[in-house]
């Protein structure tokens, strides 16, 4: 990687001052804001070249198109679309004159970017997944630049990368330098968590967040859909469901339009939607419509009237669960389900006479994760006849269920020594894993807190190569608990980016000063292209948020 | 205060789930939530009686006007704006009829509310104070409502209250129920601190913000406008410090018409405007444009090219502040200027000789908060000149500067909180109280519950000290903060400092502050505001935005 970068940095410029701080204390470390040779750049690409030779971009003229050669034609709307985005956040300001002269290319400038999709199946038509191809080439060189990928997922990220090399100069013209980028992303699993349980997400909010994702390059939205406090999923099976666990039945649910809505406009940005339907415990609101689902706890040898984790020890359980997955396989399309498995509180099934007596006959004793493991090897059985892989917590592999060899094993707990020896266990036992531990982004404090969720790496632990090649990636997770359409966007934004970085670009990209400026001026974009991302730090941006 | 209140939830309802907590730890009180007697109000007035008779209100027709024997009329814009500010609040959401039949009140419903202002001078043209009338009288019962203050400002608090009393029943119609309130503030000085220098605040942003300061009685903005990162105060008198220490000279500064316009629109909701201008440390960015204000630094004997504090020892400093200072206290109408004085950093001053040789001949030996002293004082004196009041940050006071008897000192560091309130108001100086209350510190949870349970009057002190307490204000320094996160930082944590200074001292339950709380941030959010949640919940009307 070598790169000189001369920037007349007016449209992505930001200045960081000096942390002078009125009436304030304590702080992570200073750092002071330098231009990157990699310009804004986020997340870093692979492999990148950057002279110092600059192009001018006719803004009203410039054009996207396919390459001749390309698979993909104008029937490919994904691309379609994408070009016209990505037009829009390149020249979207500039005022357009009333009509485009026709004429040659200077001998300066770049007008047209050729897209390239190389493999004979674009995938235009298809779902992401978790082997998609999401590399691409893209060279920056008179007359034309070009980006060639394999399939449409690596033109998305190839068409991010192009937007992100355009500057303007002191004269507010487009420019680009000529560059040469060959980019892949270090791990295939992406994500980011919401929670719309604890508080329901506004449509708008969930699709602003897929956009802020594309730019970000994720790739994974992982829904935790439902939950304890609420049930905004829309169920055509079972719809009292949400009719008596949401919020409001009508104003606070997500119907099937709106879903599948969320998976195309996700899809268009090559981002998966991995829905989460958590069992056994998280589920109270599960229980409001649908009777005896869930386990009456006992005070003494009376109901008490309070409910625990769905009840395992019944049949209709398992038909509910049947229909109900059954369901969600048909209205989710990626290949994988996220079934939770966390945090179940034993003592309501402890209360509870027929449970204690299911325990006996099954020889179980008083190990009720027994009894959870009994559940889920029930509940894995019924998803996989759906055809679907799982994901599920940490809880669900460190009782010992039996999984099958391509579960998903996603780490959240403990400390820093905690899950590091976690992920070395759940790969030494040869399963995938995932990490969140310390991308936990509900957790707020003072400060640049972005650095420690920066430094983090999954696949700093203890294990042979092999072990290492398990880890498929990580997740920012964004519990809601304090989350709504208030402040949900600048919290998770420009923090996740730092999460984004850590998962696509090389292991070697640590260098947090470089990344301070380059996440300095990505913020900003994000910001120009209506994201209120937050600031790092005392700075501003050349076009301030327009929101309140 | 006694009260019953039954109400149909709708409108402001909001559910608070119990907390279990997904992948997660540690918390704070759990608070369940129930419904307040007080229903929504926030902060909660000084004495509420509310009964269980409620009366509709016609949602198209309804008004509110001045009573016949109001000091205020038509010509009164304050009240005029602030009539169609709070019916747009109220009656906003609601399709109105093609035409409004013109029909006698029902039996059951209010149909007006009368606001009168019984000083014959009812200060609708001037400018809110320190010591402005803030309390009202508010009756609603058949066949009118009634709003009586003695002046304006307390017109403005009580039509608040009043728009906290209205909700929805079941079939969305608007209901209120009899109720009598009176009302005034614990404290006359309730502020919040925004900081445009760290980062530049749109107008917009500012101007939401002030909006949501009314509708929590707030009634100080204190605009920490300037500072080390940039000068976005565009000066008549001296246009090259912005010009020169502004982010950007154009897209980055406040011009007079917008601090014109900042200070109309804070007026009208009876909100004073605080200017700060902090000087000698905190002043990087006033160095840009104006040449030898700042002390240059030296690195052994020769200038190292940065520079430190305003430069103490020159006539020049002098009559450049004079010049500033003479403009300030025209364009900001308020009879305070904060001149602030905190944190000035010695070590510049140490390594320039032409000081060094100043401070050997005033006889101030190595003591550079005594040249500090000499340079506050020279302002304080000239500031009196402009006939403004002002106020300081604590080290001021702490460094045994003499001050004038109406000085408000400003307390703001943690350590030692009690002991420094004490001292100031054993001294005789009125004081405000920051220090528990810097809301730009963020933590996980329901950090709201801390500032909430802050009693500034807890230090020792003699009756007549703990008077000398004129209130506090909220700060919210800028950081980490800029238009894209601001408003839900602030709110609702700044709303739990508004209650503390507006009700009564005994007003700490905090599980009916939370029922109200959550209620009262529903109704911010209803209202445009984004302010963020306490926890799990939801509100009928979420936030419309990004």
């Amino acid at each position: 990687m070598s790169a000189t970068l001369r920037l007349a940095l007016l449209l992505l410029a930001v200045a960081v001052c000096q942390g002078y701080q009125s009436n304030d204390i304590d702080e992570e470390d200073e750092l002071v804001y330098e231009p990157s040779k990699y310009g804004s750049l986020w997340p870093l690409p692979q492999k990148v070249r950057v002279s110092e030779v600059s192009f001018k971009l006719p803004s009203a003229s410039f054009k996207i198109v396919d390459a001749k050669e390309s698979s993909a034609g104008p029937s490919c709307s994904l691309l379609q679309n994408a070009y016209r985005r990505y037009y829009e956040y390149m020249f979207g300001s500039v005022r357009k004159p009333g009509y485009v002269k026709s004429r040659a290319a200077g001998p300066s400038e770049i007008s047209e970017l050729q897209v390239w999709i190389t493999s004979a199946d674009s995938e235009c038509d298809s779902y992401p997944s978790l082997t998609s191809d999401e590399s691409y080439e893209l060279t920056v060189d008179q007359p034309n630049a070009v980006l060639k990928a394999s399939k449409v997922w690596g033109a998305l990220r190839g068409l991010e990368t192009f937007s992100q090399l355009v500057y303007e100069d002191a004269y507010g013209a487009k420019n680009i330098n000529s560059t040469t980028i060959s980019d892949f992303p270090r791990f295939a699993h992406r994500g980011i968590l919401l929670d719309t349980s604890r508080h329901f997400l506004p449509i708008k909010v969930i699709l602003a967040n897929l956009e802020a994702m594309a730019m970000n390059k994720f790739n994974v939205f992982h829904w935790h859909i439902v939950d304890d406090p609420s049930f905004p999923y829309l169920s055509r099976t079972f719809p009292q469901l949400s009719q008596q666990g949401a919020y409001h039945p009508y104003t606070h649910v997500y119907t099937p339009a709106d879903v599948k809505m969320i998976i195309e406009f996700a899809r268009l940005r090559g981002i998966r939607v991995i829905p989460e339907f958590d069992t056994p415990g998280h589920t109270q609101s599960w229980g409001k419509g649908q009777k005896d689902l869930l386990t009456p706890c006992y005070s003494g040898t009376t109901p008490s009237g309070t409910f625990g984790p769905v009840n395992p020890i019944l049949n209709t359980t398992y038909s509910f669960m049947r229909q109900l997955f059954s369901e969600i396989s048909s209205v989710f399309p990626d290949a994988y389900v996220h079934l939770g498995g966390d945090e179940v509180d034993f003592s309501c099934w402890r209360s509870n006479p027929d449970i204690q007596n299911f325990m006996e006959q099954q020889g179980f004793g008083q190990d009720y994760s027994k009894l959870e493991s009994f559940y889920i090897q029930k509940l894995l059985d019924i998803v996989t006849t759906t055809q679907k892989g799982y994901m599920i917590w940490q809880e669900v592999f460190d009782n010992g269920v039996k999984l099958k060899p391509d579960t998903l094993i996603h780490v959240w707990k403990g400390n820093q020594q905690q899950y590091k020896d976690e992920m070395a266990n759940i790969t030494s036992a040869g399963y995938h894993t995932l990490l969140s531990t310390p991308w936990y982004l509900n957790r707020i404090s003072y400060g640049q807190d972005w650095q420690g969720v920066y430094r983090a790496d999954p696949q700093d632990f203890k294990g042979t190569e092999a072990q290492k090649k398990l880890v498929i990636g990580g997740e920012a997770c964004l519990w809601g608990e304090y989350v709504d359409a208030t402040n949900l966007t600048p919290r998770l934004w420009p923090r996740a980016s730092a999460v984004a970085e850590r998962l696509w670009s090389a292991k070697e990209v640590t260098d947090i000063s470089d990344a301070y400026s380059r996440l300095s001026m990505h913020r900003c974009r994000l910001v120009e292209r209506g994201i209120p991302a937050e600031p790092l730090f005392t700075s501003f941006c050349p076009h301030e948020y327009k929101g309140v």
